[in-house]
């Protein structure tokens, strides 16, 4: 938990260069000071650093992971939804239909679960030294960057199989992928900060991020849904409008994510500043309760 | 007031301790509990009598009232039994966590030092464990690039440097730790005991170190049960019991009256300890000593029989059979002096008891005249049952411990008394 930190302007009774801090109770909802994660920038460096080099110590496969699971996934969803269930993909070929939207939403699903449980893994660490806690889950979050990469290789690799071409539209990707990060960072910032005090948040979370995949047009498109305004309502997830993005900028389907991707932004954001509130106004009792 | 590092004003911090109805000794109580639990729980919840899913029920000040200053430049040494307070006053200090009221000013950069490699990683080298613990402890990237050979030789670790630290000893890697911590600089450096750790050498290397930055006009709190450190090191002390400062002033002063303090007999009731831990199956609620005689004593004679007890009782009759029970002894400097633990000696009990006492009986007690320091502890198998440390304080007077009439002085011969005996013989090799 943290104190309320002010630090007041420089008065003549203090030396030049020093700086003066109050620590006192604090009640109810407190700022964002997003200022302070900025000057504790080195320490997010390193521990998304840390998590990124430690991912797959002591594996055989090693990074081979990040690419093995979103690709199987695929292999599999190509099986059952693409072959038997005969799934329609908006007339690009199944498997890279799938695989689009399978590399956003497992660098979203990552982030979510390391982002979750984050707090409790680092309790010792809370326990032991102040910093601002919001900096544990944004670098659960940001590892998972690494991963993404490698799988975004993979998915350019399948392209150039299928002899599929992107268009200009790829300048919007890194857009499309910071929001699946807001996304993630958002309902996670929510989940770490009840873990630290409810623990059954941990068995809940692989049961969401399922529930939530098949909320999202992964092994299907969106375009199943006929009717127009619905479909744009359909954006209040925003992973939908994330991976229709992709699929927009990667393999110019012509399910231009434009009002849908406005929705999903901002229900991005919004969870993104409720979750940075509740962290907030949680994380003085981390250090006690964790 | 142009030099002042730290006020301190009018301090508290109130904690909730969440109180588990009973042990699990049993499957099927354990079972039960699973689907009782979460009712319970709401039920509570529902009263508004808890706030989380731990039962919180009882709540305690650990630190009430406590005000001082530190100016620039001093050292300030905090000291005080197990549970006083003190570490709840550096985590504050340290902004770790937020009091309940009061509020602390501080002129400075802070430094904390509560445990040694903090967020140091089994799977990253030496180096890379470096950048991370100083990034951690608020250490640039460029102050650790420049510290970085002198971290390296303080450690004595250049060999393993690029090891993971895995493969460290556990000494090897506090000594990494506290090496990177040592190479902090910050205004105000705060200090947990972590002196307690590492082999005599380290330790004493690592009080040169405090020294040095103590030297230097920056200010240190330094918290210790090591009372010649503190009295080394620190101008100034602080005692806090119960969470209220009780002395305040000069070190000298202060570590006299916290050894000479005579309020805390033995005999001491155990029941309002909050600072226990293990599943309390039973519970310590009394310490008490005997003589020779079989009458109870506030205070033992040097080299005479002594019984110490150790009274319990729990809720439900517990098979003993396999129960342990052990007492540590500590010198008021913080020196552990020895344990007694019948896996040591091989007893065991017997008997369904829900409340008893322990007595363990001590043939000619091996302790020079001073005041010592108690902690007990109980376990069933690898569960522990309760542990209080610093559970009471007892007092031995002098006596004839080795039937010459000649008492041993603590300070300068030290606590122990060991029967033995002396010889002399012509050492017949060395002549040739």
């Amino acid at each position: 938990m943290k104190p309320a930190v002010e630090t007041l302007p420089q008065t003549p009774v203090v030396a030049k260069d020093a700086y003066h801090l109050r620590i006192q109770p604090t009640r109810g909802w407190s700022a964002l000071r997003l200022g302070e994660v900025w000057e504790y920038r080195e320490l997010l460096y390193f521990l998304t650093w840390r998590d990124i080099k430690v991912r797959y110590k002591q594996t055989v496969l090693g990074a081979a992971w990040a690419i093995l699971q979103p690709f199987f996934t695929m292999v599999v969803f190509s099986l059952f939804f693409g072959r038997l269930a005969d799934i329609p993909s908006d007339g690009v070929p199944y498997p890279i239909f799938s695989y689009t939207a399978l590399v956003p939403w497992t660098f979203f699903a990552y982030g979510l679960t390391q982002s979750s449980n984050s707090l409790v893994v680092s309790a010792n660490m809370i326990k032991k030294i102040y910093f601002p806690r919001l900096i544990v889950p944004v670098a659960s979050v940001l590892s998972g960057v690494v991963d993404f990469a490698l799988a975004f290789l993979v998915l350019l690799g399948m392209m150039l199989v299928f002899g599929v071409l992107p268009t200009a539209k790829i300048i919007l990707l890194p857009y499309l992928l910071l929001l699946a990060l807001i996304t993630s960072l958002g309902v996670g910032l929510w989940l770490s900060a009840l873990n630290v005090q409810f623990r059954d948040i941990r068995y809940t979370i692989p049961f969401l991020t399922q529930f939530w995949m098949f909320c999202t047009p992964i092994a299907y498109p969106s375009s199943l849904i006929q009717n127009d305004t619905l479909r744009l309502l359909y954006g209040i997830n925003p992973m939908t409008g994330v991976v229709e993005g992709f699929r927009w900028a990667l393999l110019n389907t012509d399910t231009a994510p434009g009002p849908m991707l406005v929705l999903s932004s901002v229900v991005a954001v919004l969870l993104l500043v409720s979750g940075i509130l509740v962290f907030r106004r949680l994380e003085k009792t981390f250090a006690d309760v964790v | 007031m142009s030099n002042l590092a730290i006020q301190v004003c009018g301090l508290g911090k109130q904690y909730h301790i969440g109180h588990s109805r009973q042990s699990y000794t049993t499957f099927r109580e354990t079972l039960i509990d699973v689907f009782a639990g979460p009712v319970r729980r709401a039920r509570s919840l529902i009263r508004g009598q808890a706030t989380g899913a731990a039962e919180l029920d009882e709540t305690f000040w650990a630190l009430k009232d406590v005000s001082f200053e530190v100016q620039h430049g001093e050292t300030l040494g905090i000291i005080g039994h197990n549970g006083a307070g003190k570490s709840t006053l550096l985590k504050i200090l340290s902004r770790i966590t937020e009091p309940t009221e009061g509020y602390v000013d501080i002129y400075g950069r802070v430094g904390a030092m509560l445990e040694v490699g903090t967020g140091f990683h089994p799977e990253l080298t030496g180096r890379e464990n470096i950048y991370l613990n100083g990034a951690i402890l608020g250490m640039t990237r460029a102050d650790i690039h420049r510290q970085f050979d002198a971290i390296v030789d303080f450690a004595g670790v250049e060999k393993f440097i690029d090891t993971p630290i895995k493969h460290y000893s556990s000494g090897m890697a506090l000594r990494l730790g506290f090496s990177v911590a040592a190479h902090l600089e910050p205004e105000i450096l705060i200090v947990d005991e972590v002196l307690a750790v590492g082999d005599a050498e380290f330790q004493k290397k690592c009080l040169g170190k405090m020294g040095e930055v103590a030297g230097e006009g920056r200010t240190v709190l330094f918290v210790s049960h090591n009372m010649a450190a503190v009295m080394n090191l620190c101008e100034k002390s602080l005692h806090l019991r119960a969470g209220q400062i009780v002395h305040y002033g000069s070190t000298k002063d202060v570590v006299e009256a916290y050894v000479s303090q005579s309020d805390e007999v033995p005999g001491s009731n155990l029941e309002s300890r909050m600072d226990r831990r293990g599943n309390g199956r039973f519970r310590f609620y009394r310490f008490a000593m005997r003589n020779t005689a079989g009458e109870f004593v506030p205070t033992l004679i040097s080299g005479e029989d002594a019984e110490f007890l150790a009274f319990f009782r729990g809720e439900r009759p517990l098979n003993m059979k396999s129960v342990q029970v052990s007492m540590k002894v500590v010198s008021v400097w913080g020196e552990r002096l020895f344990t007694v633990y019948n896996g040591f000696s091989g007893d065991t009990f017997e008997g369904n008891l829900e409340a008893g006492v322990f007595v363990c009986h001590v043939p000619k007690l091996p302790l020079a005249p001073g005041r010592y320091t108690v902690s007990l502890w109980s376990a069933l198998g690898h569960d522990e049952i309760d542990w209080i440390t610093d559970c009471a304080s007892f007092d031995v007077v002098a006596g004839d411990y080795y039937g010459t009439g000649k008492a041993p002085d603590i300070q300068t011969h030290g606590a122990m008394l060991l029967p033995h005996h002396w010889s002399l013989s012509v050492a017949e090799h060395e002549r040739q």
